[in-house]
Order: structure tokens, then C-alpha cells, then sequence
């Protein structure tokens, strides 16, 4: 077995880190948390078959590459980080319909990066957790010190979730920067979207800015992920 | 010779009015299928338009609709229905006239698609909406006439290429439908007669008498212009003066935010309290409603304006047109100078003042090209392929079609006459399937193909279709309160760009007013009235317009004289100097000065082809500096030269300009531009691949860019070759970018490249360090910093600068 050591993640030197009761955690630039003690890798809203839902409700047609585009960077991500463990924090579809929306090649290409380690899917409120693509369906999970859902709860300590596609937008020397980000404090984090086509809610947003305490911080997705402390909403 | 009915004789000679010839001449050619007429504004060409309309109505025969009027205007389609309301009633003539715009209740419109009147005026998008419906072949049945107003100004936007695809569509359902166009002054009437008649219909043009030359000159003022810079500003008190002097005077100016300056600066100096009001596209509806109220009610001696007002509704009153800044474009100019005086036969009078020294140049050329009545333009190349998906999509919504009709009908269009089938067919059936090599769609697809005819899937597909009409795209723009008062009138809008830029406490004008910047509160921007605290902040970016290739040239034919009699002496002995201590550019050879200055090697290019492309130019140039290790920092670009400054000196400029290299360096630049990401939203929309976002829906304009971005690079990655790429590139390369003027400069210089090496700035390249880029002024620090700097810049470069210039303030865009 390889040592974490000579992980491809871990030689690129490339993730920014934060501690969540007592766990070391790692943002990759994709959005992926990836968790070395426990040798986990974990991703919120992947949304996948969007444009497939999108059609049927409004007819837009979109460009219908974003599965694809998602997976490839996970299977990279999974290819740079060996985790034991993938956990999908919900929205894993972007909804019930959209799972029949997967052809058989994207089926295939999930049950090739389930093989060898466990998979779980976290049940999110676009879809219940898929049962028939392998791995286990779960509503939420507890591992050692951390808990993993879908929605924050209030109050939750040491929770990973998703479902805010919190996004950080700032302005550097005049330009405009808009970037998905992972938020957290002390208590929780909250993870951004992975899925290619997914909005974002500003990290501002007082539906985001009350789960916080005050001092927390926010690491950018990029390139190079980097960490920047929340402003504070002027007003609100 | 043609003779009125008598009771319109009547008429005429009861108000004392001759029938103008080209009045005439369009009553006696009433039954082309196609007739442009070309008449200067106040020549009574409306009523030409309308008079084989009235005349055929009066006998009352007409059942329903006869003549459909479009213009590019809404405020126009009401005006001219006041305008025909006059002889209608006063002649007693069985004629029910009605517009139908945006604007037009629910109730009106439901009422005028039972019952149409006899003539309808609408615009562009209104007809396309019209003819979405099942029953547009009953509304149009009777259609007799259309006439299509301000036709030269349609032309020039996909706004015009969507009424020609309307009107292929009218004439299939109204074969004998015969087409009129109202046009200004143009440079090639050709290319709108062809733009305007059923291809391959011949269309005769008429010409109304051009009437008297117009009366311009450049403005006399006792300070010199400075040497950079777009204000104006140091020609305040003449302009005052001229307002004085004449009744009404209309002062242009080229952007927005250089209206606004001007017009703060022009109150600070108004003691006569002269009233004086402004108007541009950024305020909000209400505030240039009253602006245009005043004006037509003779209370306004001045309006400070952009383009907003080179159409409209005539306003007898004006007697003095100025226009501040380079007009940038021979033809714009001419049609700017008309708005003054619209009286038939009565001589225009117009005042150039240019805002620095190097307009003194383009505006003495100007006016040598107004002079000769050699106007410019640049051809707009085959119509847009995204309008033509929306036509596809809005011809679906009304009803099943078979492609080959369609095909027919779309290249009966003369912007369309060069589509080849295959490229059509590509439109089809990217709006049908969403045209992906990835067959995801086949269950969901917009249009399905029954029996050899093509229709929506989803016959409830029609509101879509309908609430995405049109081409005109709101940049994305955020509405600007007061606040605290969230019920009152918005003081305009501002892009969302500058209100990115924004931290509360900066200031900004706008509407004429100082306010401060307090916050975002949802998708409005929040101020305060500061009027204490001077303005830090230019405010937003207007349209940036290139100078004309035509006018270029002209600049260019200037510096081969040996001496320039007509300049003003500053300008004169500027030139001269140039030419002592450096060369001036010529037309066939690109000019490039290699000098130190500050610590950095700079590179000044004299490329005149414009700033959009002078600016790509500069991206592009940098790009291959970068590559060859010369570390260029930056650069700034205006309509004639770009100036790039970096570490390390260029010693051989000939391979930066290498086309072959270029166009490959281009073509790697231009697919991860930024100006192709707007282009493809833009695109995206108009095709109908993402939904157009209302004002009400959209919950944030940078979402929805975002998102936008996203598909373009999605897209890139994965079906490079998909045809709403090749449609942005199309569109972007037409736009923006302005690849067309780099193209045809390297072709006229042909590898021709002279290349100076000075110690120091030379004086042609002195005043592009005073422009500002992209960077916004700052405060009156950095004003001073920059008065010093000119100071010592100009005296660098052998000239003298006056107390006056240095204290003079700069406008960036």
C-alpha cells in the first residue's frame, strides 16, 4: 500500500488546509475535501445529469457535457488522493429523474471509481440517495469526531455539508473575482458545489452567515486554493 | 407629374404648404415593390412615407390593415401617430391609426390582433412578436404597404437584420406587400436599398434635396485644448457663450460619462442660470421623459446629450448643434449636425470642439470630409446567424413550416442572400436538438419533424419563444436610488461592471448629480446626495467609438502636407516638432518609437486603426513581447497609436508585427478572451440557447454571467467546433475586437515598418501618458500628481504647458 506520502495530492503541495475538532482537512482546487487520517474524500452537489432535468423542465439545451466534465474531475481527484472512503454530501443527482438521465458509459465509469472503496451518498433535497448505482445511501453519517449531511444544522458541531453552493465574490484592484469557496469556523463546514453547471449563493448571504460565528474563513477554489477571512455584511 | 387628390390639395395649400418633389416623386413611384428615399431631417419625409398611405386609404376601401409602420424608436411610433392624427382629422379621412409597442396595454394588444387598424406602428421586436402568433396570416391578410423609418440606423444592428427576416416572412404571407425606407444621409445607399428590397428586387432610390451645406466650423476659444483627455472642459465659457447667443442648442458629446462631467462643469460655470438639461441612455425613463417634455415646451435653452438623441422626435427649436470631442465618424457627424434646424432648406449650424490637441487634427479633417460630402462607413459583412435561429424559433412558434419555404423566404433577405442550405440547415437543427454531437436531447428536442414539417414538441413551447424575443441585449445593468426612498424615481442605471468597482463613500455623477455610494441592496445600487464633495470616480463606461477607417486615412493624408496652415498654431508647431524629432506616421508604413523614460523601455505603435483594434492590437503585441522575454507591463491604446511600456528595450519590432504569427497568436488569444465570453451570452440569448433574464426574474447579473462562462467553456472543452462558437467568434471578430482594422492596416503597410529610437518620449507619443486606460481617475491627488507629470512630460518632449492645461482635468473613457 502506498504511504499518504507519495500521494499525488500530497507531492503537489497543492490544497489549502483547516482543522475541524481536532481533524486535519484539506481543500483541493477542484472543491474536494480530502481528509488523510481517515484516508476520505469528500464532495458536495455534484449535480449530475443537470442539463438532462433542465431540458425537461424548460426546454433550455443546454451544452450536455457537465456529467461528464464532473466525473473527469473527480476521477482525477480520486486519482491524486487513493481515498478509502468517497463520501457525496447529497444533491449527487439534480434530481430523481435525472439519475435514468445517465448513459450507460457514465454508469459504468461510477461503478470503475466505486471499485475498491467504499462510497457512500448522503441523501440531498434534489434526490434521495441513489440505491441502484452501488455504494450505500445514507441520510447522514457520523465518522470518529466529524458528522457529514446534506443541509447544516444549527448548532451541529464538527459537520461537513453542502446544498449552499456557497460562493465568495471580491473585488482585487478593480477586477471583479467570483469563485465557488468552502466555508467554515470552528463548529462546521460548508462545502461548494462540484458540479460543473452550479450557481452560487454569495458567502454574505445571511441564510449562510447565520450557521457562523463570527471570524470565519473562507478557502477560494482556483488554481491555487486560498484562504481569506468572511467580510462582514455591511448591512444587512 | 403626379396630381393630388383634390381634398388633399386642399389641405396643403390650407396650411400653406407646398408638396415637397421627392413628396412627388414617392406618390409617382407608389407602386414599386421596393423605394428608398434619402432625405436630410425637416425634408418632410414621414409624410412622404405616409402620403400614397393616406391617399389610398381615402377612399375608404381598405378592410383591416394597410400599411405597417417600424421604427427603431418607441417614442417615435407615438410621435408620428400625434404627427398623422392632424391630417387624418382635418381632411376627414376614414383612417384609424394606432401604435403598438413595449408599452401597449394587454387589453389594446389583444383588441388590435381581432381587429387591426388601418395603419399600425410598431417596432422591430413588436412586429416579430406579432408574427409569432398562429394568426399573423389573418392580421397581415390585407397588408398593403410597409415603411421602415430611420432605416440607416436599423441597418447598422441586428435590431434591422431581425425586421428584414419579419418582413421575408410578411411578403410570404403578402406577396404584393411593397416596401418603403426613410433614410438619412449615408454613405453607400446602395448597401441599404439592397439591405431594404426583396433580394434580388431591384430597389430605386430617391434623393430629397440635400438642402444647403451646413454651416460648421470648430469652436473659437481662448485657452488651447489640452493635450489629452475627453472633457472639453477648457471650452466651457465659449460654449456658454453660444448658448447665450443662439435658442436652443443640443451639445454632443461621444460618452456618457463625459456628458455628465461636462455638465456638472458647465452649472458650476452657468451664472446667467441658463437653463440647461441633459439626457443620455443611462438615466432612467422618467428623468429624460422630462428632459424631452421641457424641451418640446421650449423651457430648456441647452441639452448636454450622447447618441441617445441622434433619432427622434424632431425639435424645430434647435438652432445649434456643438459636438465635443472627436466625432469619430464623418457620417454620425452629418447626421448630428442635422438635428439643428429642421427646417426645410434652412442651412444647419454646428460647432466641433475637440478635447485635446490631437482632435484638432481629426476634427479639422472632419470637417473637410463634411465639406466634400464624403462620408464613411464600414460594411457590415452577412447577417448574424443568432437572429436567424431566433427567426427559426418564432416562425415554429406561429406554426408548422417546411425548411424549404423557410429557406426561400430567409434569403430573400438581402443581409441573408449568401446563406448557403447547409448553413441553414446547421441553424435548424441547432434549434431543434440543441445541435450537440451528443445525442442527449432526442426525447426533450425544441422542434420535431412531422410529415416533412417542422413544429414545437411542446406546443406550450410557444411562451418561451415569445418572452425571448429580440436582439437588444441590457448589458448588464443595476438601477441606481436614492436611499430610503425605494418607492421613488431611480436616477438612472449604471453597468454592473463600475458597480463592482464601488466601496461605500466614493463618489460619482450622475443625472448631473454629486452621490455617494452606500451599498448594494439586491440589484440596486444605493446612494446618497453629496453635493458638497467633489466627484472621485468618473462614472461608468458609455459606447467606446472607433474613429472611421474613412477619417483615419483623412489624419493620415494630413501629416504628408509640409505644413498645416489650417491648424490652430499650438497644434501646427506640435506637428512640426514631431517631425524634427521623430517622423510622422505614414499610410503605408507603421511607425514605431523605442524610447526610455521612467526606468522603462517604452514602445509607441502608429497603427490609426481605430481603438478597438489599436487595443487588441496592444493585447496581442504584448503577447508576443512576453513570449520573446521583453516583459511588457502594460499599455495603453487609443484611436491612432498604442503605447506599451515594459523592462526590456525592443531593438527589432519587424517580428511583433509578422501577420501569419499574429493571426495564430490571435487566434490562441481570442478563444480565452473575456470579449468572447459577453459575445457568446450575447449569442446564446439572441439563438435561444439560455433564456433571456427579465429585469423582475434575474435574482443577479453576475450569476447569470457566470453561468454563461461556464457553457462557453464547457462547450470549448468538449465540441469545439459547435455552431454557436462559431457564431461568437463571427460576431465578436465583426465587434469588439475590430480583427478587420488590424488586418487592414498590415495590409496597407505591408511589412513596411519605420522604426525611430529616441532618447525620450517623442511629442506625438507625449500625450498618451496622460490617457487613462482602464484604470478610473482617482482622486484630486492623483490629479495633481498627473498636472505634474504632464508638466514635465511636455517640457521632456520641447513643449511648453501653460498653468491653464496643468490645472485641467481628464476624463478616462
Amino acid at each position: 500500500m502506498r504511504r499518504a506520502a507519495g500521494l499525488d495530492i500530497e507531492r503537489s503541495m497543492n490544497f489549502c488546509d483547516f482543522d475541524l475538532c481536532g481533524e486535519r482537512l484539506r481543500v483541493l482546487p477542484t472543491g474536494a475535501v480530502w481528509w488523510p487520517s481517515a484516508r476520505t474524500l469528500i464532495v458536495a452537489d455534484l449535480h449530475l445529469c443537470k442539463s438532462e432535468r433542465i431540458a425537461r423542465r424548460s426546454g433550455q439545451m443546454l451544452p450536455p457535457y457537465e456529467t461528464r466534465d464532473t466525473l473527469m474531475r473527480l476521477d482525477a481527484d480520486l486519482q491524486a488522493t487513493r481515498p478509502a472512503r468517497v463520501i457525496c454530501l447529497g444533491d449527487s443527482f439534480d434530481d430523481d429523474a435525472a439519475r435514468s438521465g445517465l448513459d450507460e458509459a457514465e454508469t459504468l465509469w461510477i461503478a470503475r471509481m466505486q471499485a475498491g472503496r467504499d462510497w457512500i451518498w448522503i441523501a440531498g433535497n434534489h434526490d434521495p440517495a441513489p440505491v441502484d448505482l452501488g455504494g450505500a445511501a445514507l441520510d447522514d453519517l457520523c465518522s470518529g469526531a466529524l458528522t457529514f449531511r446534506h443541509i447544516a444544522v444549527p448548532g451541529a458541531v464538527g459537520e461537513l455539508s453542502g446544498h449552499y453552493h456557497p460562493k465568495a465574490r471580491l473585488i482585487l484592484r478593480g477586477r471583479a473575482i467570483s469563485r465557488p469557496c468552502c466555508l467554515y469556523d470552528t463548529g462546521r463546514a460548508i462545502l461548494p458545489a462540484y458540479g460543473t453547471y452550479t450557481g452560487g449563493l454569495d458567502w454574505t448571504d445571511p441564510g449562510l452567515a447565520r450557521l457562523f460565528r463570527p471570524g470565519a474563513c473562507a478557502i477560494l477554489t482556483g488554481t491555487r486554493p486560498c484562504a481569506l477571512p468572511v467580510p462582514q455584511r455591511a448591512r444587512a | 407629374m403626379v396630381t393630388l387628390p383634390a381634398r388633399f390639395d386642399a389641405w396643403f395649400a390650407a396650411r400653406g404648404w407646398t408638396v415637397h418633389p421627392h413628396q412627388r416623386d414617392m406618390l409617382a413611384r407608389a407602386d414599386a415593390p421596393s423605394l428608398l428615399l434619402i432625405a436630410p431631417t425637416g425634408g418632410g419625409k414621414t409624410l412622404a412615407g405616409f402620403l400614397p398611405s393616406l391617399i389610398e386609404l381615402a377612399e375608404g376601401a381598405q378592410d383591416g390593415l394597410h400599411t405597417l409602420y417600424v421604427s427603431p424608436l418607441k417614442a417615435l411610433a407615438a410621435d408620428i401617430r400625434r404627427n398623422l392624427t392632424a391630417p387624418v382629422t382635418e381632411m376627414g379621412l376614414p383612417i384609424r391609426v394606432e401604435d403598438r409597442t413595449g408599452d401597449t396595454s394587454y387589453t389594446q394588444k389583444r383588441r388590435q390582433r381581432a381587429d387591426p387598424p388601418h395603419i399600425l406602428l410598431t417596432t422591430p421586436e413588436s412586429l416579430a412578436l406579432l408574427l409569432s402568433y398562429p394568426d399573423a396570416p389573418r392580421i397581415f391578410a390585407g397588408l398593403r404597404r410597409v415603411v421602415v423609418d430611420e432605416i440607416h440606423a436599423l441597418a447598422e444592428s441586428k435590431r434591422g437584420d431581425q425586421l428584414m427576416l419579419a418582413l421575408s416572412r410578411l411578403q410570404a404571407l403578402v406577396p404584393d406587400l411593397r416596401r418603403v425606407g426613410l433614410s438619412a444621409t449615408v454613405e453607400d445607399p446602395a448597401a441599404i436599398a439592397s439591405f431594404l428590397a426583396r433580394h434580388p428586387d431591384p430597389c430605386e432610390i430617391l434623393y430629397a434635396d440635400p438642402g444647403p451645406d451646413p454651416d460648421i466650423a470648430m469652436l473659437d476659444t481662448d485657452a488651447a485644448p489640452p493635450w489629452s483627455g475627453g472633457g472639453g472642459r477648457y471650452a466651457i465659457p465659449a460654449v456658454l457663450e453660444q448658448v447665450r447667443r443662439h435658442r436652443t442648442t443640443l451639445i454632443f458629446h461621444n460618452t456618457r460619462a463625459q456628458a455628465e462631467i461636462f455638465f456638472h462643469e458647465l452649472w458650476l460655470q452657468n451664472e446667467d442660470a441658463l437653463p440647461i438639461g441633459i439626457h443620455h441612455g443611462s438615466l432612467s425613463r422618467e428623468q429624460r421623459a422630462k428632459t424631452e417634455a421641457a424641451m418640446v415646451a421650449g423651457h430648456l435653452r441647452a441639452i448636454v446629450c450622447t447618441g441617445s438623441l441622434d433619432l427622434g422626435i424632431d425639435w424645430g427649436d434647435v438652432d445649434l448643434v456643438i459636438q465635443v470631442g472627436a466625432p469619430k465618424n464623418v457620417k454620425r457627424l452629418v447626421q448630428r449636425i442635422g438635428r439643428a434646424n429642421h427646417r426645410y432648406n434652412a442651412p444647419s449650424k454646428a460647432l466641433l470642439v475637440p478635447a485635446n490637441r490631437f482632435e484638432v487634427v481629426e476634427c479639422v479633417a472632419a470637417l473637410d470630409a463634411v465639406t466634400a460630402r464624403d462620408l464613411d462607413g464600414d460594411p457590415r459583412g452577412p447577417g448574424p446567424r443568432d437572429v436567424l435561429c431566433q427567426h427559426i424559433l418564432i416562425r415554429a412558434a406561429s406554426g408548422p413550416f417546411a425548411a424549404d419555404d423557410l429557406y426561400a423566404e430567409v434569403t430573400s433577405a438581402g443581409a441573408y442572400r449568401a446563406l448557403t442550405r447547409a448553413a441553414f440547415d446547421a441553424c435548424v437543427e441547432f434549434v431543434a436538438t440543441g445541435g450537440y454531437a451528443l445525442r442527449r436531447y432526442d426525447q426533450w428536442q425544441r422542434l420535431v419533424l412531422k410529415d416533412g414539417m417542422w413544429q414545437l414538441r411542446d406546443p406550450r413551447g410557444d411562451l418561451r419563444v415569445r418572452q425571448n424575443i429580440g436582439t437588444i441585449m441590457d448589458t448588464d445593468l443595476l438601477k441606481v436610488r436614492l436611499r430610503n426612498r425605494r418607492g421613488g424615481t431611480p436616477l438612472g442605471e449604471v453597468e454592473e461592471g463600475f458597480a463592482a468597482t464601488l466601496t461605500p463613500g466614493d463618489t460619482f455623477l450622475i443625472g448631473g448629480q454629486i452621490v455617494r455610494y452606500e451599498g448594494l441592496r439586491e440589484t440596486v445600487v444605493e446612494v446618497t446626495r453629496r453635493p458638497d464633495k467633489p466627484p472621485r470616480i468618473a462614472t461608468f463606461m458609455g459606447t467606446k467609438f472607433a474613429t472611421s477607417t474613412q477619417l483615419s486615412h483623412r489624419i493620415l493624408r494630413m501629416f504628408a502636407q509640409d505644413d498645416w496652415p489650417e491648424l490652430p498654431d499650438s497644434t501646427r508647431a506640435w506637428l512640426h516638432l514631431q517631425r524634427a524629432a521623430s517622423k510622422l506616421p505614414e499610410a503605408d508604413r507603421i511607425l514605431v518609437e523605442s524610447f526610455p523614460f521612467l526606468g522603462r523601455a517604452h514602445t509607441c505603435i502608429y497603427g490609426f486603426a481605430g481603438r478597438n483594434a489599436m487595443q487588441t492590437l496592444g493585447l496581442l503585441v504584448t503577447a508576443r513581447m512576453e513570449a520573446r522575454g521583453l516583459h511588457p507591463l502594460g499599455f495603453v491604446a487609443t484611436d491612432y497609436a498604442t503605447l506599451i511600456w515594459g523592462l526590456e528595450t525592443v531593438d527589432d519590432p519587424a517580428p511583433l508585427f509578422d501577420g501569419a504569427g499574429l493571426r495564430a497568436a490571435f487566434e490562441t488569444w481570442l478563444a480565452g478572451n473575456a470579449v468572447m465570453k459577453r459575445t457568446f451570452k450575447q449569442s446564446a440569448v439572441i439563438a435561444g440557447l439560455i433564456d433571456r433574464q427579465t429585469r423582475g426574474q434575474r435574482k443577479s447579473g453576475r450569476q447569470a454571467t457566470f453561468s454563461a462562462d461556464i457553457l462557453y467553456d464547457t462547450l470549448r472543452k468538449y465540441e469545439p467546433g459547435h455552431l454557436l462558437l462559431d457564431i461568437t467568434r463571427e460576431e465578436a471578430l465583426k465587434g469588439l475586437v475590430d480583427f478587420g482594422r488590424i488586418e487592414e492596416m498590415l495590409a496597407r503597410t505591408a511589412g513596411r515598418i519605420d522604426h525611430v529610437v529616441a532618447d525620450r518620449p517623442t511629442p506625438l507619443a507625449a500625450p498618451l501618458f496622460l490617457e487613462a486606460g482602464r484604470v478610473p481617475v482617482e482622486g484630486a491627488g492623483t490629479d495633481k500628481l498627473l498636472a505634474d507629470e504632464a508638466e514635465r512630460l511636455m517640457e521632456g518632449a520641447g513643449l511648453q504647458i501653460t498653468q491653464e492645461d496643468a490645472r485641467r482635468w481628464r476624463v478616462p473613457f
